[in-house]
């Protein structure tokens, strides 16, 4: 992070190399159902992020001894595709798609009712198609819509949005530039009914005054997009 | 002229209230029940599958748009052994967990070791649960009007959540497909339906199952 401190990111009106301003989202668009042997699944696209999330289960958890004997086990794994980013990335696990598995499964777990299905297994598959930046974000929020769509009881949704600084100022939702040349990064996981957080990081320094103001960036960009992850689920059109 | 009103419908006070995500504010509780996918939260009613609302009567409850089968018990099911021991079965009913099957309340007594020969691996069964424990494991018997093996026909399955679509109003859609068809068919609780007939009756009830499904896909789910 930093290091390219002299890159223009945003003008003094206030304008974004994408012509967004300050507090603007990337477009975004949910489709579910979208893949027929899962039991629920969810394709989102945002900006030029796209993730597909398939959800199988509750069935039997294998091997045995992963199972609990008083909840589900929720297994989560994110992946990114080779082609979805400029360079061919490695297939396969790695550090940075082991960690973002963790923290989305954490994320998931404080809302999925887990108790009801004790010694079974729910299966969350994140597939990263094409990444631009943000894709924690994308990922954890399609999990939350897919689980949602297979019937899995969930006391609400996870809405995951990223704010951060960008040559001193703070930014909603960081575009690919804005997250590699810019100088700090906060994705938070935010129960859009609740208000409450079940997930946050930090990549980069803020000052008290920086991360309120990326807080509160983040606050209003969940119920934003609550209400497209809404639509897309109760059969409206998503966008 | 009042009393002869409320005597055509007790107590039928339903409403729906359109689909509802997890997450979604149903309301104070006041003197009201929770019911299925609904939970309270601070006070308040919480929707917490993707549904349809009800309130009927007291009780608030969302009924899924999707769901997997968990089996309940006296369920009917149509189940496929996967394995077996000496003196148990193990079925497949389509839910987390395998059911099993004893020898006691299979179809016939059968000799020490020869389960395989009263009923082989792969072959499917038409059951009903008799208990489902709290971990979800269940029981299932053969014992007690029509189950039995299944030894012609086809099984076909659907997710569980059609399965009212093939029922239909007080099951009028079922009553005219088995006239009109003339074939046997058995609608199990876990989503699958055994056809049984002539062969061009059994093609057309399946063509018209399948209809039935696909009509689903791109709508609601």
């Amino acid at each position: 992070m930093g290091g390219y401190g002299d890159v223009q990111m945003i003008d003094e009106n206030g304008k974004r190399m994408d012509g967004r301003g300050p507090a603007d989202l990337r477009e975004i668009s949910i489709e579910t159902g979208v893949v027929p042997v899962a039991d629920g699944s969810c394709r989102m696209i945002w900006g030029t992020n796209e993730a597909i999330v398939s959800v199988y289960g509750p069935m039997e958890a294998h091997p045995r001894k992963i199972q609990r004997q008083d909840s589900a086990v929720l297994a989560v794994e994110y992946n990114m595709a080779p082609f979805s980013t400029t360079d061919r990335m490695r297939p396969g696990f790695n550090r940075r798609s082991k960690e973002i598995s963790k923290v989305t499964k954490d994320a998931l777990e404080s809302v999925v009712l887990l108790e009801l299905y004790p010694r079974s297994k729910i299966q969350v598959n994140i597939e990263i198609i094409s990444a631009e930046a943000g894709t924690r974000c994308v990922g954890l929020t399609a999990a939350s819509v897919a689980l949602a769509d297979a019937g899995i009881p969930m006391t609400d949704l996870v809405v995951s949005v990223a704010s951060g600084k960008i040559n001193d100022i703070v930014v909603c939702d960081l575009n690919k530039e804005e997250d590699n040349y810019g100088e700090a990064d906060l994705p938070m996981g935010i129960l859009p009914n609740t208000g409450e957080l079940v997930f946050l990081q930090m990549d980069g320094n803020l000052s008290q005054e920086e991360f309120k103001q990326a807080w509160d960036y983040n606050m209003n960009a969940a119920s934003e997009v609550h209400s497209i992850m809404k639509k897309a689920l109760t059969g409206g059109d998503s966008q | 002229m009042s009393m002869s009103k409320s005597a055509d419908a007790p107590h039928k006070v339903e409403k729906e209230t359109g689909i509802v995500i997890p997450g979604d504010d149903l309301g104070e509780i006041k003197d009201k029940l929770a019911g299925h996918g609904v939970l309270e939260i601070n006070g308040r009613f919480t929707a917490v599958k993707k549904g349809i609302h009800r309130v009927k009567e007291r009780v608030v409850s969302v009924e899924p748009i999707y769901s997997k089968y968990t089996p309940r018990p006296s369920d009917l099911v149509i189940g496929y052994i996967e394995g077996c021991t000496n003196n148990i079965w193990f079925v497949d009913i389509g839910a987390p967990f395998n059911a099993i099957l004893p020898m006691s309340l299979g179809p016939s007594k059968a000799e020490f070791g020869g389960a395989r020969s009263v009923i082989d691996i792969g072959e499917a069964i038409l059951c009903r649960v008799q208990e489902v424990e709290e971990t979800h494991s269940s029981v299932v018997s053969m014992k007690g009007m029509g189950l039995r093996k299944i030894n012609s026909g086809i099984v076909e399955q659907l997710p569980p959540h059609l399965i009212g679509r093939i029922i239909g109003k007080g099951g009028k859609f079922l009553s005219d497909l088995k006239s009109n068809s003339e074939c046997r068919i058995v609608v199990a609780d876990n989503g699958r339906i055994w056809i049984d007939g002539d062969l061009p009756g059994i093609s057309n009830v399946r063509k018209i199952i399948l209809e039935l499904e696909n009509k689903d896909f791109g709508g609601g789910n």
